[in-house]
């Protein structure tokens, strides 16, 4: 099916979901898009030429380099996947080719008990650049359901991946990602977190590893975590070329549910520079933050820091916005959106605007 | 406009008030004078009601009604508004932000921006990184975009330069010149009687009001002689 009707094909409740994970059903602001319920693939389409976009099981059989990639960004950090999963996307940006607005990508589950398990393929070849926003979403009707995805980045020589990933699931969803990326000389792996919606249980480690000088990457994570959720949400960077330089920021409030905010930033190599930083707000008696900042190298001549706090809200700054006439809830949703703050992701003016109003949106409701 | 009677306050199980009596009517301006750590803010947090200022015994009555016990954002909403002597940094909540929850008009949030010189801080975090004389200007901004009918100003002045106070004294006195305008105003240096006009003065000291007079006189009194004197006063305030 192509993208034409695709904003016709949902229904308003799904639509609103859909939504709320970044994705942009009429692909006015968009360079491709892929859409998977459950696990059909609804839409595979590019409108560029710069930019593949096929589904895995098309990608297996019309691309003739596909199991050059398959499986190998996992075998690199040493990561067993599994190897039976249905549906996925592949998508590969041309040499050179610098993509001006975001391709898109949305798995959305739809029925009740089902197990969505993807196996995505991403290639930046060389000198290339592009925004992928993915969304991941679940229908209000899909109870007891569970998202398994696989994810491999391929971002080679002086390439720039900017991958934001913006969840919006329900308090009944088990998510467990799993993302390798392996980032070649010169080149920039940015990703971008967001889950501000309930959810049951997600478990998820990206790693990246920079294999080439002056690689670089970035993780950025905005959390909320709600009550009876548990969120274990780390990044890892595996530093194996001098002269690369990542970091790790997250934002991480919980309302009462449990968050383990780690990272771990591993330098195999000397010359190289990274930072850590986590930022948590506990709301709730009965929320709980965990914050494991781990910085590792057998290397002198690195440059590797973390910082991590962990509080509350000042009741002086509530009460500032109460002397200004704000209630003490509304006080206290204001600071809350303004930790969530949408410019520590490493977002382009395009993308951010879009990102910060799905973020207005849904902590206004959802606080 | 504000009737206090008899109010004991305490602080961190200390107490700060004892039996503090003060009326201000409707227009009038009142000035509060005192030491280092007498319990000037106190009395002013006492009236919005901010957290961690315990009223022991006594009653504030505004516009007619008794607010103790009323939440910060209702005595706000009702009419009274307060200046910081020292108003906290909000990390991620923009002037701008604050500006637009006091008033629809953007028109006017740029005009006073303009005029007390704060069109470049309307985007940025409040109160983060501010200068003290931009925080002040910043208070005096807000508070003209909220419009109350009691100001309370803790120390408008302090740490303001000369040019500045000039600006902000002349606002305020163009605001305070409305008939149902009042205020009470605290100050150290009484630069701001040169521009505001206060009715009455009050020196507070050992937790008590001393007396009651004209603020200048008693302003040029204190210079001279020192807050002790006051004690001795011959206007003590009845108990
Ligand atoms: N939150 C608090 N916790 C503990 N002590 C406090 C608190 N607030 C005020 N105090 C104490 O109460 C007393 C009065 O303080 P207050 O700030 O009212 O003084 P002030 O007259 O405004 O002084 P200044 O002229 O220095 O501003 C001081 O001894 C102060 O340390
Ligand atoms: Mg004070």
């Amino acid at each position: 099916m192509s993208s034409k009707g695709l904003d016709a094909r949902f229904s308003t409740e799904d639509k609103e979901k859909i939504i709320a994970a970044g994705m942009d059903l009429t692909n006015d602001t968009r360079k491709g898009t892929f859409v998977q319920e459950d696990s059909d693939t609804i839409v595979s389409e590019s409108f560029t030429k710069d930019v593949e976009i096929l589904s895995v099981k098309e990608a297996a059989e019309k691309i003739s380099d596909f199991q050059e990639y398959w499986g190998k960004a996992f075998d690199a950090i040493g990561k067993e996947y599994d190897e039976e999963t249905d549906g996925g996307y592949f998508i590969r940006v041309k040499a050179g080719a610098k993509v001006e607005m975001p391709i898109q990508a949305c798995m959305f589950i739809k029925k009740q008990g089902i197990t969505q398990k993807v196996h995505n393929v991403i290639i930046i070849e060389p000198g290339a650049s592009v925004y992928l926003i993915t969304g991941c979403a679940s229908a209000k009707a899909a109870k007891e359901s569970a998202h398994l995805g696989l994810s491999e980045f391929y971002v080679k020589a002086g390439g720039y991946l900017n991958f934001t990933m913006i969840h919006s699931w329900d308090n009944d969803v088990v998510v467990k990602p799993m993302s390798a990326a392996l980032v070649e000389e010169g080149a920039s792996f940015i990703s971008n977190y967001i889950c501000l919606d309930p959810v049951k249980d997600i478990k998820m480690y990206p790693t990246a590893v920079l294999r080439g000088e002056r690689a670089r990457a970035s993780f950025n994570s905005l959390i909320v975590s709600h009550e009876g959720t548990l969120q274990d949400i780390g990044s890892r960077v595996i530093f194996q070329a001098s002269n690369t330089q990542a970091e790790i920021v997250s934002r991480v409030v919980s309302l009462g549910g449990k968050i383990v905010a780690r990272g771990h930033l591993n330098a195999c190599a000397d010359k190289v520079k990274a930072h850590l930083e986590c930022r948590g707000l506990i709301l709730s008696e009965r929320g709980n933050i965990h914050a494991i900042p781990e910085l590792e190298t057998g290397f002198r001549d690195v440059d590797m820091s973390h910082e991590a706090a962990i509080g509350k809200i000042s009741k002086e700054e509530i009460e500032y916005l109460c002397s200004r006439g704000i209630t003490e809830e509304e006080a206290q949703s204001i600071i809350i959106r303004g930790f969530m703050d949408v410019d520590i992701l490493g977002l382009p003016e395009i993308i951010k605007n879009e990102v910060k109003k799905i973020e207005e949106k849904t902590l206004r409701e959802g606080l | 406009m504000l009737d206090i009677n008899r109010l004991k306050v305490d602080v961190a199980g200390k107490r700060v008030l004892d039996d503090i009596n003060l009326k201000i009517d409707k227009g009038e301006v009142f000035v509060l004078f005192g030491p280092n750590g007498s319990g000037k803010s106190t009395l002013l947090k006492i009236i919005m009601g901010f957290y961690g200022y315990e009223l022991v015994e006594g009653s504030i009555v505004f516009k007619g009604n008794d607010i103790v016990g009323r939440k910060v954002e209702e005595r706000v909403k009702n009419g009274i508004g307060i200046m910081y002597q020292h108003p906290p940094s909000v990390t991620g909540v923009k002037l701008r932000q604050i500006a637009q929850r006091l008033t629809d008009d953007e028109n006017k949030i740029n005009e006073w921006a303009e005029k007390l010189e704060l069109t470049e801080h309307l985007d940025r975090d409040i109160n983060v990184g501010f200068s003290g004389g931009e925080m002040k200007r910043s208070e005096l901004f807000q508070l003209m975009l909220q419009e109350p009918d009691l100001l309370l100003l803790d120390e408008p002045e302090s740490g303001v330069d000369l040019e500045n106070i000039s600006i902000m004294g002349k606002v305020l006195n163009g605001y305070l010149s409305h008939p149902d305008k009042s205020a009470l105003i605290i100050t150290h240096t009484g630069y701001i009687l040169d521009y505001v006009k206060g009715k009455k003065g009050s020196v507070l000291m050992d937790n008590r009001l001393w007396c009651v007079g004209e603020p200048k006189e008693m302003f040029d009194s204190i210079r001279r002689s020192g807050y002790e004197k006051c004690k001795g006063c011959v206007c003590p305030q009845k108990g």
